[in-house]
């Protein structure tokens, strides 16, 4: 069958995002051919700032060669301007004549820099601020010339005169407003980067218009520009004038071919213009009447653009929110949303105008909507995801301002500020990733997101505790061009689903196995991934208990044969003991199974129980038939254990029985399943001796009951356990916690620990459910009891069905 | 001389998973996949020599349980930008039952 013809105008970033993206889901749909009017491959437009500051040279910005392209068959036309579309005949032609038919057209063409319609903007030597041409004008200008003058205080205009001023030339900024980058920064901020950039050496002249360039009459430079006039009369001498006063929707070509333009090619949320054979992306298109001049908003187009392309028809593009971030070395500087408030707004303020930090905050019913950082921009991007999840602040509205509390992180040597590591400093504890590594992988690579980080140099791919650092080192690398991932992300890569959709459809139409969900939901691969599955696996478990179909092999290995992998390919045994509690007995039949098994290491772990390490996988079955006791679950994502102290039993402190709770506790939630692993405590008295502050559920016995405590953790960052409620009965106990645990396991995203979870819906939501709605409360652990109803020992299962379970046995052959 | 050894029923294997033959070249992974195509592994990781035979199996490779590289059944190679390849072994169904060639 012959392949349908798509022709993209246009060799840039937005277009060329399009055509990886496609390449990724739809690789053989399409002939691909692209036409781009300058001499160069794609590149990092973002990265000519550094360029022009001689941190980075062209070669280090170009992101897909030449090669790139014949690997991927794509005819690429440099140098070649597509001046005419023809829409009947479906042909588009270059000015050079090259032409190229299409079934499906892209336009990607971009912005040109506004110039100013002012007497003398056509002379030699007045230039705009876009593309490598520009960038090597002006460190060519730079070499011969001193002068020059920058129209436009804006993002664009301070990046050009910063690099200017590193190229050598005297650079006076003309800017109209009062302050320095007034649609990004409030006017406190403004004036504080004005002082830093002038202690730079750069000049500004604020509250000034241009009047007009004026050129050189004769002579040498005859028709070359000479001075700027501004409209007070003052003049000032320039060689060069760098016009950045803005960029226009490069919509002229669109518009001449008949397609319908507002300021921009007009295209619907799916990308489509008004003809549906042709789709526009990036900042030549106008969507639901904005243009975006930011790379960040161009992805998102870019990838719902390309699955349309893909003819996969789903995914749609409902608009940006966008950060800035000035690329100059040595100024943090960083915006985000709406940042100059109004009358039913709140502002959070700190300002240190001798340590040169500001940060202001913007609030309004209780979510961030915008926000100015400078000199410590540290935690921008946390604000932006905020602002961006509209999340509710109340409950650390006190704290908001000092930042992300990362300190208690583990694995980075409590380093909690990108900017301040070196490039040697070690960011993932987990695999070894330096800063350096990271920063040379974002800049070679053209990486543009968390998740590329994480493919590209392993950094936050294991425990993620470093995941904040790293989107601090993105943002500082990519400046406006950082989008952190909305936390409503799909699935995986597999659908465009996120988590609270799928479970909404599993449980609107009762999907009981995982091929009916793939199925209905129109997932994109034939058996999903290894991400997606098991979170399949368990959304249909925990809302269809005994309906639905449990999947083994969408299952991690540790929950298909009830043992934890080690590194050697060996697994560890940990039977129950419930609430810690042991018997000689017990322990002897521990020491001959170990001993039988010649067990490698038995060791106490954490969670008041025996570990048996090192066990191979085909003793598994054997070594469960002669210990005769339940399984431990310390694999699972569900109920691990019930830690446990002395209490009143024995303890001269103890006020309550509290081995006693968690025994019944352990007994009560025994079998249970869970987004993630569960663990509670329960201690006898305030003291805390089984650390109920840093479990999911925490229980402290006091002289007149129970307090309840949840969402403790005590892993990659140590989270203190919330006050929930306190009762009076230990039956209360069990009530209240079973209720809490299995709203979180209807409601939690998979792989959410409570704490996670509690993050997100809020402590006031929690209590809602748990203590106001009492009806509701006992309806939830209703289900719970239901859901646990008959669940028994799999080790038992395993061993009495032996012949069911062949994966654990070796198929040996002769050779 | 290599040669084809019968190893279990293509039955014997559940779909979307493996089972492990031990073998003198080593412990070698044999995956069947949904449409029931069969493939064969040395059951170890190009990475850290994770047992394969263990991952969880979707479309035409498996994840490696120890940490999640992604690895070609057919050829035995890692996924991009992940770089490393585990040997493969050739491997047939016929008349139900899986053949493996050493």
């Amino acid at each position: 069958m012959q392949k349908m013809k798509l022709v993209v105008v246009g060799n840039g970033m937005a277009g060329m995002r399009v055509v990886e993206e496609l390449l990724k889901i739809a690789p053989d749909l399409y002939d691909i051919t692209v036409f781009g009017d300058e001499p160069y491959p794609n590149y990092n437009r973002i990265m000519l700032s550094p360029v022009l500051a001689n941190e980075q040279t062209i070669d280090d910005i170009i992101l897909n060669t030449r090669e790139w392209y014949a690997e991927h068959n794509i005819t690429l036309h440099t140098n070649a301007r597509v001046d005419r579309i023809y829409r009947e005949s479906r042909v588009v032609y270059a000015e050079d004549g090259t032409s190229a038919p299409y079934d499906r057209l892209l336009i990607a063409t971009g912005s040109k820099p506004f110039m100013l319609p002012i007497p003398g903007a056509e002379l030699k030597g007045v230039i705009g601020y876009r593309d490598i041409k520009d960038t090597n004008d002006m460190i060519a200008a730079a070499k011969t010339h001193k002068h020059a003058v920058v129209i436009g205080g804006g993002l664009l205009g301070l990046e050009a005169a910063n690099g200017l001023k590193i190229q050598g030339m005297d650079v006076t900024v003309i800017h109209k407003n009062d302050w320095l980058l007034e649609r990004q920064l409030d006017k406190t901020a403004g004036k504080m980067l004005q002082l830093s950039l002038e202690a730079k050496g750069l000049n500004f002249m604020l509250n000034a218009n241009t009047q007009q360039l004026i050129g050189h009459e004769s002579g040498e430079y005859q028709g070359c520009v000479k001075a700027v006039q501004l409209d007070d009369g003052t003049e000032l001498s320039a060689d060069l004038v760098v016009m950045a006063v803005g960029i226009r929707p490069n919509y002229a070509l669109a518009e001449s071919a008949g397609i319908y333009c507002n300021r921009g090619i007009v295209v619907n949320d799916t990308m489509q213009t008004y003809d549906p054979r042709v789709y526009a992306v990036g900042e030549c298109v106008s969507h639901r009447g904005t243009s975006y001049g930011l790379v960040a908003p161009l992805f998102e187009m870019a990838k719902v653009c390309a699955t349309h392309l893909a003819n996969f028809g789903i995914g749609l593009y409902k608009g940006s929110v966008t950060s800035t971030k000035l690329k100059v070395t040595g100024i943090d500087l960083f915006s985000a949303g709406d940042f100059s408030g109004g009358e039913d707004t709140e502002e959070i303020v700190l300002h240190d105008a001798v340590g040169g930090v500001y940060k202001k905050l913007i609030i309004k019913d209780d979510k961030i909507i915008g926000s100015v950082l400078y000199g410590d921009t540290a935690d921008g991007a946390w604000y932006f995801q905020m602002l961006r999840d509209r999340k509710p602040i109340h409950e650390i509205r006190d704290m908001l301002m000092f930042g992300e509390d990362s300190l208690g992180n583990t694995g980075h040597s409590g380093q909690d500020k990108a900017a301040a590591m070196t490039d040697e400093m070690e960011v993932c504890g987990c695999n070894g990733v330096c800063k350096g590594t990271i920063v040379k992988a974002i800049k070679e690579k053209g990486l543009f997101t968390i998740d590329d980080v994480k493919k590209q140099t392993k950094a936050a791919s294991s425990c993620g505790s470093c995941t904040g650092l790293v989107e601090q080192i993105l943002a500082s690398a990519l400046g406006g061009g950082y989008a952190p991932p909305s936390t409503a992300k799909s699935v995986c890569g597999c659908t465009d689903k996120n988590h609270e959709e799928v479970r909404e459809e599993i449980r609107r139409h009762k999907y009981l196995n995982i091929p009916d969900a793939m199925k209905g939901m129109n997932w994109r691969t034939p058996n999903g991934c290894a991400t997606c599955r098991p979170a399949l696996n368990y959304y249909l478990l925990s809302t269809w208990p005994h309906e639905a179909v449990d999947d083994p092999q969408s299952r991690f290995i540790n929950e298909r044969v009830h043992a934890n992998i080690q590194k050697d390919g060996t697994y560890s045994v940990i039977p129950r003991m419930y609430g810690g509690v042991t018997t000689p007995d017990q322990l002897r039949k521990i020491a001959d199974v170990a001993d039988k098994y010649a067990v490698p290491m038995v060791k106490v772990t954490g969670g008041q129980r025996i570990d048996l390490l090192g066990v191979k996988k085909e003793d598994l079955t054997n070594m469960w038939a002669d210990l005769d006791m339940p399984s431990g679950y310390a694999y699972a994502k569900g109920l691990r254990t019930v830690k446990t102290c002395v209490g009143s039993e024995f303890c001269r402190f103890g006020t309550q029985d509290s081995t006693k709770l968690g025994i019944d506790i352990e007994k009560a939630f025994d079998h249970m399943w869970a987004p993630h692993k569960v663990k509670f405590a329960v201690s006898g008295c305030p003291r805390n001796c089984a650390e109920s502050g840093i479990k999911d559920v925490g229980i402290i016995g006091v002289d007149s009951g129970w307090e309840l405590y949840v969402g403790g953790n005590g892993g990659i960052k140590t989270e203190v356990a919330q006050f929930l409620c306190k009762v009076k009965t230990a039956e209360e106990v069990i009530e209240y916690s079973g209720a809490f645990i299995q709203i979180y396991r209807e409601e939690a995203r998979y792989l959410d620990r409570t704490v996670h979870w509690i993050h997100r819906v809020g402590l006031d939501y929690v209590k809602q459910r748990v203590l106001d709605d009492a009806e509701g409360r006992k309806a939830a652990f209703e289900r719970l009891l239901y859901a646990l109803q008959g669940a028994t020992n799999p080790w038992a299962e395993r061993v009495e069905k032996r012949s069911e379970h062949k994966e654990f046995d070796i198929i040996s052959i002769p050779a | 001389m290599s040669s084809w050894i019968k190893i279990v029923p293509l039955g014997d294997i559940p779909k979307l998973g493996s089972r492990v033959v031990r073998s003198s070249k080593g412990d070698i992974a044999v995956f069947r996949t949904e449409d029931d195509k069969v493939f064969a592994l040395h059951d170890k990781c190009p990475h850290k020599g994770g047992p394969l035979s263990q991952g969880i199996v979707y479309g035409d490779k498996v994840a490696c349980p120890l940490h999640s590289w992604q690895i070609h059944l057919a050829d035995g190679h890692a996924v991009e930008p992940d770089e490393g390849q585990t040997a493969c072994f050739a491997v047939k169904v016929e008349d139900g039952s899986v053949y493996l060639e050493i």
